[in-house]
């Protein structure tokens, strides 16, 4: 629209919009998440033999993963301290750390997957794989998400130096998909 | 109020049936007084050209008590009701006098199979009965249920006993009711159950002691046929099964 | 009057846009008047897919077996489907779209003294996605096996697995459109609690904003923390239904009252997700045409809120005898009266609010006071069936029917109503004809409760729900019970009759109504400084500043009876 909206940048409670909006997304994600795990709780409650399903999965791959998630996520912190200073140069260098590290977490997923399907632990297995694809799937594919737009706020936002706030927005999502996985580390591999 | 509409055929439908008159009362007071300060208000202060409306905030104490004191009244009232509700519940529902009869029910896509204990007052013996949408009872008996469902949520419903419960896939749900009226009525299915469920229905017969027992007589099965009931049942739901895991 | 001359004005800068094609200028717009339109529109017409889907059940419920006009014979599978989809569609795609996403488009930048969303474009992606839902809905209706029959809570297995609901497209061509709903929503509910959090004029504090939008932001919490267990509920069983996952499949060791919980700890805040907005709605209403100020606005404003906090602890009194622990009755049957109180304190505040007022009787303002009334009586139903006790009697039976359409018909036909012919001229630049607006009002209102009062006395009379013919209950099938199920279904088609006078009314005066000026009915929110009807950007001759709350009428200070809350006056500007 050719209109300029000046609704964007209005600031009543002090916080950008944009931030703010960040955080919305945020609360109502917790929701989804927090519906899904808390019926997988219920679940194994339930059953007590889900114990030896959670067994067969490869707490080393899923430690691994944990270990990049948490060093993608002290990147993307690095790259809203350079984005602060207006840095493009050092804060794409450190969007892009982030991103090959969320690579990184997706190819030992893929992998993981591979194994575990070939062994013959699939989706329809029974329901505690079925929670574990859904989960992690659905986990998996926020971060996905998570990298595609940290690629375009890389290329487009900070490479052309504009839209520095963005850079923050996107490192508030990765830290909660973070948390996330956070949580379904210990339910879905630890637990036993 | 309830009995002008449909009997009451069962030990505690009297004391649901109380309980529906005692929050028809407390909540048929309040809803007469709102309505009635309501049509006052609007009739009353209706448009006169000479006169301004008055300011009246809301905020200060005395017109916060206008608010404030019938919501503590009603507080009070939500409290009898509650504790009523609170014994009827537990009568019905939590506990259970002991067992004088039992009955299985097993609700599927659209049928009742009500399996009678025969002679012998007992489930799971030969003499049982098994009849297709009829439930015979005899009256002034207390009878523990059992409910089962092979396929989908069904909810067993005998309005004349006020009873109602969900039957649930893969549970063992139990109850309890004790006709006390004799007479013949409906049972409905109250729980969407797929295309037919607009049809699932059986019909409850409270018999006197003597009838029943010669229902029982005419109707028990030699030991052989009972048998094979009982295992074509258990056939059906063994494909049931086996069409699930296929 | 300067002011209608310079509203005059801004009306013909209005159309200076030509440049845009009508494809860029009503379809692809961001602007968030055309959005509310938009959703407005499609809720309309998906209202009368629903209400076309009612007069055909009760068609067949009324006179059993005979061919229904404009639809034919109903099979059972048929009413099944119309049931089922009935439900959702006023829930999901009338209520819904029409009270929150329309009216809160429509009213928040124009309330809050803005000229957009903050997000317009994600505005317009929530919109397209919402028209997307409705497609894929009607598109259910028709492909083999025919819509979704399995009631609007879609409780499996029945919903789960085709061989059971015989319907293996329509299940979960329902089920994605109704998550494809609920995703347009969360979008359109961060955009609009954004807004009001950011984008306020100048001056407008927490307590200057109007009531309406405070309920549509506490309604948009409310879904977002209420629909996110039901989303990963819908993915589960959307798995079921489509890959053989066995999430809800006792037999393979899932568990079928799972998705109960998820379903109804969503479905019970829903019903405030949209009555909220109704509320707001009916209080700016009555606020104006009694020229009163609102009764104890911060004592209404804490109610709401408690009420939001409440509904998350009430969900199972859907489920006493479905199974659960029946100890858990204690604890749902006390939560669900203790939710009796917020909203009584509301209702007593709205009355109050009449209390020495001048109230005008137009059509906005009585279908403002028919919602009170109507809604009293859908509300203290309620309290029979939060009794576990008689809820164990009452629980799916027309009782319940009669109870929540006593809520909801307020809540999404009348509140709409009273949205529609309040704002017409703010939308439109035009007033609805008040004559046959009346005509409409009473014809409604009449029918309506000539539709539901029989239906509480079958439901008393243990006549259950979603039973397609009830010849074959000899119970039911008596001539007196028959009788009044007649005289339900002709009272519906006499309401829907009473539409027609709406639409017309609706069609006509967008060409030839009075013309209105910028503030017609003398209200104080800053809607009523734009021109009617606001051209893009709202607010030509420069954003209002706030200078004090939303409802001074006939406040002692003043000649005037109104006060405009963009008014500088005695009280210096708050900032």
């Amino acid at each position: 629209m050719a209109h300029q909206i000046i609704a964007t940048s209005r600031s009543a409670t002090g916080i950008p919009t944009g931030r703010l909006a960040v955080w919305w997304v945020v609360a109502s994600e917790i929701f989804i998440f927090g519906g899904l795990i808390a019926a997988y709780l219920l679940n194994r409650f339930l059953h007590g033999s889900w114990a030896q399903e959670a067994a067969a999965t490869s707490t080393l791959i899923g430690g691994i993963n944990t270990f990049w998630l948490l060093t993608s996520s002290w990147f993307v912190v690095i790259a809203h301290h350079y984005s602060e200073q207006k840095n493009a140069k050092k804060t794409r260098q450190f969007l892009w750390l982030t991103i090959l590290l969320g690579g990184f977490f997706m190819g030992f997923k893929f992998v993981e997957y591979y194994k575990e399907i070939t062994h013959g632990m699939t989706l329809f297995t029974n329901n505690f794989w079925s929670f574990y694809y859904t989960a992690t799937g659905l986990h998996g594919f926020h971060v996905l998400c998570g990298m595609v737009i940290m690629a375009i706020i890389a290329e487009g936002d900070i490479k052309n130096e504009r839209n520095w706030h963005r850079v923050e927005n996107i490192g508030i999502y990765w830290h909660f998909v973070d948390i996330v996985w956070i949580f379904l580390f210990p339910l879905l591999y630890i637990a036993k | 109020m309830l009995e002008k509409l449909l009997p009451a055929a069962s030990t505690y439908a009297k004391e649901i049936d109380w309980l529906f008159d005692f929050i028809t009362y407390l909540v048929g007071f309040w809803f007469f007084l709102a309505i009635g300060v309501f049509f006052y208000l609007v009739f009353r202060y209706r448009r006169k050209p000479e006169e301004k409306a008055q300011y009246i905030t809301g905020e200060t104490h005395k017109q916060k008590m206008a608010i404030e004191v019938p919501h503590y009244l009603i507080l009070v009232c939500d409290l009898a009701i509650l504790i009523f509700t609170f014994v009827v519940w537990h009568q019905v529902k939590i506990d259970k006098p002991p067992a004088e009869d039992e009955v299985r029910i097993v609700a599927q896509q659209w049928a009742w199979t009500f399996y009678h204990s025969g002679a012998d007052g007992l489930l799971g013996t030969d003499d049982d009965i098994a009849k297709v949408n009829e439930l015979h009872v005899k009256a002034d008996t207390v009878y523990h249920y059992t409910l089962q469902s092979p396929d989908v949520m069904h909810s067993f419903s005998v309005p004349v006993f006020r009873l109602k419960q969900d039957a649930i896939p893969g549970r063992d749900i139990t109850g309890w009711f004790e006709p006390n009226l004799q007479g013949e009525w409906d049972i409905q299915c109250a729980e969407m159950c797929g295309v037919a469920h607009g049809i699932m229905g059986a019909r409850i017969f409270v018999k006197s002691e003597e009838d029943h027992a010669a229902w029982i007589a005419a109707n028990s099965p030699p030991a052989q046929s009972a048998n094979l009931i009982a295992q074509n049942t258990e056939n059906d739901s063994q494909a049931q099964e086996d069409n699930t895991n296929g | 009057m300067a002011e209608v001359a310079t509203a005059d004005v801004a009306h013909d800068d209005h159309h200076h846009e030509h440049e845009e094609s009508f494809w860029s200028k009503y379809v692809f717009s961001t602007d968030h008047k055309i959005i509310g339109f938009q959703y407005m529109f499609t809720g309309i017409a998906m209202a009368l897919i629903g209400g076309y889907f009612a007069y055909v059940f009760r068609m067949q419920l009324a006179f059993p077996g005979s061919s229904v006009p404009f639809f034919g014979l109903v099979s059972p599978a048929a009413y099944n489907s119309l049931v089922t989809n009935h439900g959702t569609i006023m829930i999901f795609w009338v209520a819904m779209p029409v009270l929150i996403a329309a009216m809160g488009n429509f009213l928040i930048p124009l309330m809050i003294g803005c000229d957009d969303m903050v997000f317009p474009r994600v505005n317009r992606l929530s919109y397209q996605i919402f028209l997307l839902s409705a497609i894929v809905l009607i598109a259910s209706f028709f492909v083999p096996g025919g819509g979704f029959g399995g009631a609007w809570t879609a409780y499996p297995p029945l919903s789960a697995m085709a061989k059971y609901n015989a319907t293996p497209f329509g299940a979960p061509m329902w089920l994605i459109a109704v998550t494809l709903e609920i995703v347009a929503f969360l979008l359109g509910g961060i955009n609009f609690i954004t807004t009001v959090m950011n984008a306020r004029a100048k001056g407008m504090r927490m307590y200057d904003i109007p009531i309406v939008i405070w309920m549509i932001v506490i309604a948009s919490m409310l879904f977002m923390a209420s629909v996110g267990p039901l989303v990963a509920g819908a993915v589960m069983l959307l798995f079921d239904q489509t890959l053989g996952t066995t999430f809800f499949d006792a037999s393979a060791g899932g568990d079928p009252v799972l998705w109960q919980h998820l379903f109804w700890f969503f479905g019970h805040p829903e019903v405030y997700v949209v009555l909220l907005p109704a509320m707001g709605i009916v209080a700016e209403v009555m606020c104006t045409f009694a020229r009163k100020k609102l009764f104890a606005y911060k004592m209404i404003l804490y109610a709401t809120i408690g009420l939001g906090i409440l509904s998350f602890f009430v969900w199972a009194h859907h489920q006493f005898i479905s199974g659960v622990d029946p100890r858990a009755a204690y604890l749902f049957t006390t939560t669900t009266l203790l939710i009796s109180i917020p909203v009584a304190i509301m209702l007593f505040a709205y009355i109050a609010t009449l209390y020495g007022g001048s109230i005008q009787f137009t059509t906005a303002m009585l279908f403002a006071l028919s919602f009170l009334a109507e809604f009293l009586i859908g509300g203290v139903t309620g309290i029979w069936l939060g009794s576990s006790g008689v809820d164990i009697y009452l629980h799916d039976t027309y009782f319940v029917l009669a109870h929540f359409h006593y809520t909801f018909f307020p809540i999404a036909i009348i509140g709409t109503y009273t949205a529609i012919y309040y704002w017409f001229p703010k939308m439109f630049g035009r007033k609805m004809n008040e004559t046959w607006g009346k005509i409409h009002f009473w014809g409604t209102i009449i029918s309506f409760n000539c539709i539901f009062i029989p239906l509480f006395v079958l439901g008393a009379a243990g006549q259950h729900r979603r039973i397609y013919n009830y010849q074959h209950f000899p119970d039911l099938a008596g001539a007196d019970m028959q009788d009044m199920r007649v005289f339900a279904t002709i009272s519906l088609v006499v309401m829907l009759l009473f539409q027609i006078p709406f639409i017309i009314n609706f069609i006509v005066s967008l060409k030839y109504g009075e013309k209105a000026d910028k503030n017609p009915w003398k209200a104080n929110t800053l809607e009523w400084v734009a021109p009617s009807p606001p051209p893009h950007g709202n607010f030509p001759d420069g954003f209002p500043e706030v200078y004090r709350g939303p409802y001074e009428f006939a406040h002692p200070d003043r000649e005037d009876d109104y006060w405009p809350q963009n008014e500088p006056g005695n009280q210096k500007p708050k900032t």
